[in-house]
């Protein structure tokens, strides 16, 4: 790789970690140079959040060095990182939610004024100040409790830069952001590169990337692939590399041949939500719910499986009417819906994987009301085998999964159940390439095998790609039903928007294989 | 530049939504009092001999010593840990102070009061040091060191008593006597208030208690030293409980092994009372030293009333899920008016 005249300013040396006998980084070198954003990629459980955790001084390297300005540093805790120089925002936020906003951003170096006391009018002006500069309008005396996801993140943010960062290190900073905010966020980056500053990003937009990064580093299994400047690589050898295979085989190809109607939707409406939804679903098909965020997708699947409230309409499933309200009627019928925040809604994170995988079962494998470990395990290994679960042992926690494996978890939970109709809330949100295709595959097999499948998506590609029918939703409403041949990304934002032809949703959509975001417009309620 | 102002940090422009929410946040301090100010009337309408400055002057001395073992507790608490020794370290404090002082009856008042303090220190010492390196919940370990302390408390005195005769005189004042019509033991609680009240407040060791009990992982990876501080809380908590027990020997006089049984549920109590969460990253000591405040006033005003002394506990416990209750209840309104705010980056 091409070293500038002066040498990289973070210098990742040869570092190795491992966690028991699970190696998680194996000798990977990542030079990052001053005023230069350096692009981190790879799927899930790759190793670049043992990366990201060694340098915020969370982890410490077994072997190897991190050098910052040609000095080795010495991280024993997140405390010493801070120090260095080095900032990092995580992929969730980590925010003190009784807090107010200010003092969060104020809490590693408080302003102080009389006798040593916290001057908290200069924190809130600090935080206002940030908050200007960020171009966004949050309260500095507000607590952080009740902060949306991307709020959270602008605040994680803003504490970055009340610090003088030399290393500013971002792990999926953009996964909650909506396109505006994202470009807010790049313009802080880039004026933060100017000022001389080094960024570590890491994202599984490959547009981003690309409008950001000078130079990109992929790692694979643990272990260090390529370093590149960003401009003698293109965004198919990137994936290419990560995934260790080829492109074309991620895109699943199906006939459909649709049979009865598994479920039916009718007049479905909940006071000031969604009103007037119909729609059905036959078995081996799948139906896509798209839409812009907030225009109601998420609430109408959840009150057709009846963990949210409907004030109308019928569901049916297999011509069956279904209790409203019922989560365990809709179970019983058939019904299974995988949500679409795992970690708040899907999982148990401190349980096993086994008790994750068998929960929605529990009762009809357990022998004489007692659940044994015997037949737990047996059908958790089952499942997680047919979805390629990485996993050390079937009895640890959720937790210590990587994202795109506990998302397996989920379904496999779902699956294991047998469901006749499958309602899935973006099945691959904040996933890899690689693991992202699996889930397509799977999700695809299931339809052939008869299952009547439900995919609410952000990403127009996963869309486009699974569906065979697309049903778009607009405040509320849905406004369009669209047929595989009809359905472009053209056609689905148009829907989506309500408008005519909007050159900036289509702009990029020729040059990305499968991770474009779905572009997300200002929704007024 | 301003000091201490109010409880929460400066109005920002969307004024009036905001001091709205201010008011629910701030309802607990409000309601207590309110609920004080009810229940005075009432006993005092029934009882007239209930607003007799002896009577109150009582309250206040029992409110004092449970107030600043509150205050220490909540300093405990935010952090989402807990101090069940504090009426062992009472007990052995006091069991200190008038065992010392009955021996060296010259001995002057303040080196008694230091004395009680190093002695809650040390047992503050052994709770954190536990706590931080045994990898215990507090819970259990101050559990264990509750029958620890009062173990040792009782192989010392081995069954002795100290009476109010064998104590200096000049002592006993300390328990008596008043500054301005003030008594001392009120102003020791009110000092010991308004210092860890503002420590916890204004500066940077406290704001870190707040955030570790708020969230810890957060805490963590924010370079707070979780340990140290956990460490300092328990010693602060014990310092307080050591305070408390001198603060006991001299109102009372009288002092055996067994002194201050039981105080670690009131003090638990007066603290949820008055708001101080379980689960950490809330509360104040004003809060806690009017739930202190509160639950002497009740026990007082039954024993006035004539009512059954027993039912003083079934009203405790009444208060402590009715105060449980309307956190709940608070969090959920604040909950949905945050979300409404939150909507500004969109």
């Amino acid at each position: 790789m091409p070293p500038d005249s002066t040498g990289p300013l973070l210098h990742v040396h040869n570092v190795s970690k491992s966690f028991g006998v699970v190696a998680a980084v194996r000798d990977v070198s990542i030079p990052v140079y001053a005023g230069e954003a350096h692009a981190l990629v790879g799927e899930n459980g790759a190793g670049k959040s043992t990366i990201v955790k060694m340098l915020a001084g969370v982890h410490r390297p077994d072997t190897g060095s991190i050098d910052l300005a040609g000095r080795p540093l010495d991280l024993r805790s997140p405390a010493d990182a801070r120090a260095a120089g080095i900032a990092v925002i995580y992929q969730e936020p980590t925010l003190f939610p009784d807090l107010s906003v200010a003092e969060n951003i104020a809490m590693t170096r408080p302003p102080r004024g009389r006798f040593g006391m916290i001057d908290r009018h200069r924190a809130a002006r600090t935080a206002a100040d940030l908050f200007a500069r960020l171009g966004v309008e949050i309260d500095p005396a507000r607590p952080a409790r009740g902060l949306s996801i991307a709020d959270q993140q602008i605040v994680e943010i803003a504490k970055a830069l009340s610090m003088d960062t030399r290393v500013l290190v971002m792990d999926e900073p953009t996964a909650a952001l909506t396109s505006v905010e994202v470009e807010r966020l790049f313009a802080v980056a880039r004026s933060l590169l100017e000022q001389g500053t080094a960024i570590v990003f890491i994202s599984h937009r490959f547009e981003e990337i690309t409008a950001l990064c000078a130079r990109v580093t992929v790692m694979r299994d643990g272990q260090h692939v390529s370093t590149d400047l960003m401009a003698d690589l293109d965004v198919d050898e990137i994936v290419r590399r990560m995934v260790g295979r080829d492109l074309s085989a991620l895109h699943p190809q199906r006939t459909a041949a649709p049979g009865e109607v598994m479920l039916q939707v009718e007049g479905l409406g909940r006071d000031g939500v969604f009103e007037d939804v119909s729609f059905t679903v036959r078995s081996g098909e799948i139906v896509a719910l798209a839409g812009l965020v907030g225009s109601g997708r998420s609430e109408v699947v959840q009150a057709v499986f009846g963990v949210d409230r409907r004030d109308r309409g019928t569901v049916r499933v297999g011509g069956q009417r279904l209790r409203p309200n019922s989560p365990r009627a809709a179970m019983s019928a058939g019904l299974a819906l995988v949500p679409e925040d795992r970690r708040l809604q899907g999982l148990v994170m401190d349980a096993s994987i086994q008790r994750n995988v068998t929960l929605p079962r529990a009762g009809s494998l357990a022998r004489v009301g007692l659940l044994l470990g015997g037949a737990e395990r047996r059908s958790a290994e089952e499942w997680a085998t047919r979805l390629q679960t990485k996993y050390h042992r079937l009895s640890d926690a959720v937790s210590t999964l990587s994202g795109g494996n506990q998302q397996k978890v989920v379904l496999a939970k779902w699956l294991a159940t047998m469901p006749r109709v499958l309602i899935i809330d973006e099945p691959t949100r904040g996933i890899d390439v690689g693991t992202k295709a699996e889930v397509h595959r799977l999700i695809s097999g299931l339809a052939t095998d008869g299952v009547a499948v439900v995919v609410v998506s952000s990403e127009l590609p996963e869309v486009l790609s699974l569906a065979d029918r697309v049903l778009v939703m607009r405040e509320g409403r849905l406004v369009r039903e669209l047929d595989r041949d009809e359905a472009t990304e053209e056609s689905v934002m148009f829907a989506a928007v309500g408008q005519g032809p909007q050159p900036a949703a289509t702009a990029e959509s020729a040059s990305t294989a499968t991770s474009e975001p779905a572009p997300e417009l200002e929704v007024s309620r | 530049m301003t000091t201490v102002q109010d409880i929460h940090p400066r109005i920002g422009r969307t004024a009036a939504r905001r001091s709205a929410l201010r008011r629910v946040l701030t309802a607990r301090e409000i309601s207590i009092v309110f609920a004080l100010a009810v229940l005075v009337a009432v006993t005092a309408g029934v009882r007239p001999a209930f607003v007799h400055s002896q009577s109150i002057r009582d309250i206040l001395l029992g409110a004092a010593i449970v107030a600043v073992l509150a205050v220490g507790q909540t300093v405990v608490m935010i952090t989402r840990s807990v101090d069940l020794s504090v009426g062992s370290i009472l007990g052995l404090s006091a069991y200190a102070a008038g065992t010392v002082l009955s021996d060296h009856p010259g001995l002057p008042v303040v080196l008694a009061l230091v004395l009680g303090m190093a002695v809650g220190a040390c047992c503050g010492v052994i709770n954190g040091l536990l706590v931080r390196f045994g990898n215990v919940p507090a819970l259990v370990v101050t559990l264990g060191t509750l029958y620890m302390f009062r173990g040792v408390a009782y192989l010392w005195a081995d069954g002795e008593q100290i009476y109010a005769d064998e104590l200096p005189g000049g002592f006993l004042k300390l328990g008596t006597a008043s500054l301005l019509g003030v008594p001392y033991l009120v102003v020791i609680a009110l000092i010991v208030m308004v210092v860890v009240g503002v420590v916890l407040r204004n500066y940077p060791v406290g704001r870190q208690l707040y955030a570790m009990g708020s969230s810890p992982p957060g805490a963590r990876l924010a370079g707070i030293p979780v340990g140290r501080r956990l460490l300092g809380a328990f010693v602060v908590s014990g310092t307080l409980a050591g305070l408390a027990g001198v603060l006991f020997a001299a109102r009372f006089g009288t002092i055996d092994a067994s002194a201050g049984n039981g105080y670690e549920l009131n003090v638990v109590a007066a603290a949820v009372v008055g708001g101080v969460a379980v689960a950490g990253g809330v509360g104040t000591v004003w809060g806690a030293a009017l739930g202190a405040l509160l639950l002497t006033t009740i026990s007082s005003a039954l024993a006035v009333l004539n009512i059954n002394q027993f039912w003083q506990q079934a009203i405790v416990g009444a208060l402590i899920l009715l105060a449980i209750g309307i956190d709940r209840l608070i969090a959920l309104r604040v909950a949905a008016a945050l979300k409404k705010e939150g909507s500004n980056v969109r």
